[in-house]
């Protein structure tokens, strides 16, 4: 069953990695993503990230995504926490973590799985700015990044 | 009834974060919602423009411009998602 949870405060990832193969026997690879708030975006400077959500939506996207991992891949277990609310540069917002016998499935499915979040969950960033506050504009790199899962 | 939910930059641009609405008699779609939306005044019109990128979800799962809409349900609006 994956682990999802949405939450304003910090997490700790080595409590959390520990906790995705605590008792079990038949993990061989643990592979983990951490996304962190950027000082910096496209070469201006950012003071602070505000990040909102769709309650409810996100968990059941967030979910599918993890549900969509466990189908292509051999994976034992998936876990993802991600933060909302105010984060400054530094800040942990994302933890992926995904177990498995194997390395490589693990690997894969934590790539997809942060793919498929930065393109499917319902969460916006909106950076403070010197210039004022700007709401994140979608890349199109992370379309491409998505699509290459496709087939 | 159905229930409109608004985020993000979308949110801010309308000035509405929710607000229920009377479907009209017979078969609707996402489609023939937003043809409404656009109808109430420059602003709508403009925000749901076709020159604008925005995403549709009914009942918390993404959907598309034919997806069938019946009373009762969520229907939510926002720009694509920045997450990670």
């Amino acid at each position: 069953m994956p682990t999802i949870r949405i939450q304003a405060e910090d997490f700790d990832a080595g409590r959390e990695l520990e906790a995705l193969t605590k008792g079990r026997r038949d993990v061989g690879a643990v592979a983990s993503f951490i996304g962190l708030v950027r000082g910096t975006n496209d070469g201006h400077a950012i003071h602070a990230m505000g990040l909102e959500h769709y309650p409810g939506m996100t968990e059941k996207a967030l979910a599918e995504i993890c549900r969509e991992a466990q189908s292509r891949w051999d994976i034992l277990d998936t876990l993802v926490i991600h933060r909302v609310g105010q984060l400054a540069p530094g800040d942990r917002i994302v933890l992926v973590g995904v177990s498995s016998a194997h390395r490589g499935e693990a690997f894969q499915a934590c790539e997809f799985i942060m793919d498929y979040l930065k393109t499917r969950a319902p969460f916006w960033k909106k950076e403070s700015t010197p210039q004022g506050d700007k709401w994140v504009d979608a890349r199109d790199s992370d379309d491409v990044a998505a699509q290459r899962w496709k087939g | 009834m159905v229930t409109l939910l608004y985020f993000a930059g979308l949110r801010e641009t309308l000035g509405c974060s929710r607000e229920n609405v009377a479907l009209p008699v017979g078969e609707s779609t996402v489609s023939m919602l937003i043809a409404d939306l656009r109808n109430r005044d420059p602003k709508w019109s403009d925000a749901f423009g076709p020159d604008k990128r925005f995403r549709v979800a009914v009942n918390q799962h993404m959907a598309d411009l034919p997806t069938p809409i019946k009373a009762g349900d969520e229907i939510a609006f926002f720009p694509p998602v920045t997450g990670g």
